[in-house]
């Protein structure tokens, strides 16, 4: 079996919900829209306050190339335009919907009947996905538009369907691929199109033996659609280290896009997404959110209205139990730690975590022995120990010429650490002033 | 909310390894060594060891409460294997003062004047065993014979195998009948430093570091690879003044030295390919000294002139970056 090359670690996986089905979650009383759900500009609100809007109703425009339109998730009243806490943890323009009823923009197909022949053209395709606001569903957000439009310089040969779900506890995508395999795959077939290509090829890590048969299954017949089982190895669900894995190819270090191997990535939810928005007109106003924890008395697997705070996907599981330490938006790894559970569900919220206080606080910082553990799982080929040090001395340099704008921030360096160094707080920090640096010298160009 | 929860940023998980379990499993990997000591060598080799240890521990101890005022160190288990791996390079005969000075300049000048775990540019054991080996050379020099389980200071002492290779390889040809049978070699059955000298006890460590992954085959294998193929065409060349190359990796330092000294991990260095480099070099400088040195044994100052380099190497060897290839 396949996987990628450099480093990786296994953590423990803890799939609690991988046989719960797809509930859904109640309308909530207010959702609340943060207007910076994907990387790139902000969206422009198109409303007022006192507006009356429908579910699909679109409330924001994308703010540039780079953005993404919003939607409304429900209906109802504007109640306001402020600021609120999302789930990354920074406050954020919003705009708040009082819920009344739950009425639908008429343009959209609610039904569960599948629509199987799309004759829209590519131009045609690209707009509709544009104008349903579809972003990155793995958690990067990034306009989906936007990554189906390659540079034009670079020929694309494969699209790579991210089924991997490396991150432990979640498991949104496996469930899709369970409960909605069929749509899954003409979302597949629309995007072949947009990219005037014939390959697909769906990653998918071996602890989801049920999905990898129903998908070979239901794709035998299919041509151009290959299902690739994959070795299970932490981060494989990223990028770059998943396009190794199926294709062998390596992703030079960026600016560089994965464009330039050939390769398209899109993660199974947005193909689910995408399918909603060209086939039933349906923006992206819902998603899968697995809301999951060791102690959690109810562990599942929600569909949810975008907009929804978390406090109400925390009631459905059973509250947010006695002992925990840490509320995180995400998986274990790469997820982001929530201040308390108001923030608002959006575009990227893949999993809300609850972590036992036994497991959450941080342990105290030692030496570095220089065991190397840290460079033996650096799936980027990095030595996180030498990044951390120059980034503790302030170093820019010594961190440039290392590399360090390659790190992806997975997470192995410092989960494996023995002497629990926050090797990745360093490295981010570094990331952050060597960006600013490297964007400086370019401008003076 | 009444709870108060943690805000830190990603990963939020730990494998749970630790410090501790490594050193750990060191000192594990370290028993069956010290049972086979102690089955050639008897109440000395626990002798040795004890006074060793304690020692260490003392130094660590002192030096970080009363001089330092900082918490104690000890329960990291490095003090206590810095002291197995000092007795464990001693002959089973040595006088207790010179353990303890021993320990006090592995302890106090190999690890402490650095700043502790983590910071000693050479391996703490090796600096305590190198200065005791030219401070009393004698003493240092002459090793028991197996089997005088009772006996401590009084023990025989008797030419060992490091010995007879050179006395060979100096032309005395007739010192070759002299030389152990490959088996006892391999078991332990000869004399020497207390912990080097069964192959087999610490191949046995070996495997343990390795099943539970605290050190990598990179560096014992490149070791023994190169030892034995510099004096394997040594032996093909004059097969009556070298010995086959199998007497050269079960005799001397060489097992304990690649297995557990050179794989320390402070001093070693930290990329795959560094590790390789390092092998290399010290398999290299250990054929040449025990040739054309004038000590017997070259092992602890083999790893000594490599840990010097490994920084050098740590520059130089950087890992294959993602994407590199292409670039």
């Amino acid at each position: 079996m396949n996987t990628f090359k450099i480093g990786g670690v296994h953590p423990e996986p803890n799939k609690l919900t991988a046989g719960k089905k797809i509930e859904t979650l109640a309308l909530p009383r207010q959702a609340v829209f943060p207007l910076s759900q994907h990387i790139g500009a902000p969206a422009v609100p198109c409303v007022q306050k006192g507006d009356l809007v429908k579910v699909g109703t679109r409330i924001a425009e994308p703010g540039g190339f780079m953005s993404a339109s919003i939607h409304s998730s429900v209906s109802g009243k504007v109640a306001k335009i402020d600021s609120v806490i999302d789930a990354s943890g920074v406050r954020k323009p919003a705009i708040f919907i009082d819920v009344e009823g739950d009425e639908w923009e008429p343009s959209i197909d609610r039904s569960d009947k599948l629509v199987l022949q799309c004759n829209y053209s590519r131009e045609e395709i690209i707009e509709r996905i544009k104008n349903a606001g579809v972003v990155g569903m793995g958690g990067a957000c990034f306009p989906t538009h936007v990554k189906l439009s390659p540079p034009k310089d670079c020929t694309i040969d494969t699209l790579i369907i991210n089924a991997v779900e490396c991150e432990p506890y979640l498991t949104a995508d496996h469930r899709l691929m369970l409960e909605h395999p069929d749509e899954i795959i003409i979302g597949i077939k629309i995007i072949l199109k947009v990219l005037g290509i014939e390959r697909a090829v769906v990653g998918i890590e071996a602890n989801k033996p049920d999905a990898i048969e129903l998908m070979i299954s239901k794709t035998t017949m299919v041509s151009g659609i290959e299902v690739m089982p994959l070795k299970m190895k932490y981060p494989q669900g990223g990028e770059k280290q998943l396009i190794e894995a199926v294709t062998g190819r390596q992703v030079p270090p960026p600016p560089a896009l994965p464009a330039s191997v050939g390769c398209v990535v899109q993660n199974i939810g947005t193909v689910f997404a995408i399918y909603e928005a060209v086939m039933k007109n349906k923006p992206l106003i819902e998603r899968i959110v697995t809301v999951t924890g060791k102690s959690v008395t109810n562990p599942c697997n929600l569909k949810v209205r975008m907009g929804t705070p978390v406090s109400q996907l925390l009631e459905y599981a059973g509250g947010m139990p006695e002992d925990t330490g840490k509320l995180i938006s995400g998986g274990p790894m790469m997820g982001r730690p929530l201040l308390d559970a108001s923030a608002p569900v959006s575009k990227g919220t893949s999993g809300i975590l609850m972590i036992p206080q036994s497991e959450a606080a941080r342990q105290e910082e030692r030496n570095c022995i220089r065991c190397a553990k840290c460079v033996q799982a650096c799936p980027m080929g990095l030595e996180p120990y030498l990044l951390a040090t120059a980034s503790e001395q302030s170093d820019w340099e010594l961190a440039e010429e290392n590399w360090i704008m390659s790190c992806i921030e997975c997470g192995c360096c410092q989960s494996t650490c023995p002497s629990r160094r926050p090797l990745l707080d360093w490295v981010r920090l570094a990331k952050n002033r060597v960006g600013g640096i490297i964007r400086a010298r370019n401008a003076k160009k | 909310m009444a709870q108060k929860l943690i805000i830190s940023t990603s990963p939020h998980v730990h494998c749970g390894d630790t410090i501790e379990r490594n050193m750990r499993w060191v000192i594990i990997a370290l028993l069956p060594a010290l049972i086979a000591s102690f089955m050639y060598f008897g109440v000395g080799s626990l002798i040795v060891t004890a006074t060793s240890v304690a020692s260490c521990l003392f130094f660590e101890w002192f030096i970080t409460r009363v001089f330092l005022k900082k918490p104690s160190t000890l329960a990291d288990g490095s003090a206590i294997i810095t002291g197995i791996l000092l007795a464990f390079n001693l002959p089973s005969n040595l006088p207790l003062y010179m353990i303890v000075v021993g320990a006090l300049v592995a302890i106090g000048i190999g690890k402490m004047a650095f700043g502790g775990l983590g910071n000693n540019p050479f391996n703490p054991a090796l600096v305590g065993r190198v200065f005791l080996l030219i401070s009393f050379p004698a003493k240092m020099t002459s090793w028991p014979v197996p089997h005088q389980l009772t006996a401590y200071a009084d023990a025989v002492t008797g030419a060992t195998p490091m010995n007879l290779i050179g006395q060979i390889a100096g032309g005395n040809t007739a010192a070759a009948d002299q030389l152990p049978a490959l088996k006892d070699l391999f078991l332990g059955n000869i004399g020497g430093c207390l912990g080097e000298v069964s192959a087999l006890a610490l191949l046995i460590g070996f495997v343990i570091l390795l099943w539970r992954k605290v050190i990598t085959w990179h560096i014992p294998v490149t070791i023994f690879a190169t030892v034995a193929v510099l004096t394997g065409i040594m032996w093909l060349i004059n097969p009556v003044l070298y010995v086959n190359p199998l007497y050269h990796l079960c005799s001397g330092g060489l097992m304990l030295g690649a297995i557990f000294m050179a794989t320390d991990y402070v001093t070693s260095p930290m990329t795959a390919k560094g590790m390789v480099w390092y092998g290399i070099g010290i398999g290299f400088l250990t054929v040449v000294i025990r040739y054309f040195g004038s000590y017997p044994e070259g092992m602890s100052f083999a790893i000594l002139l490599m840990n010097a380099v490994t920084p050098l190497i740590n520059n130089w060897c950087k890992p294959k970056r993602f994407g590199e290839a292409v670039k």
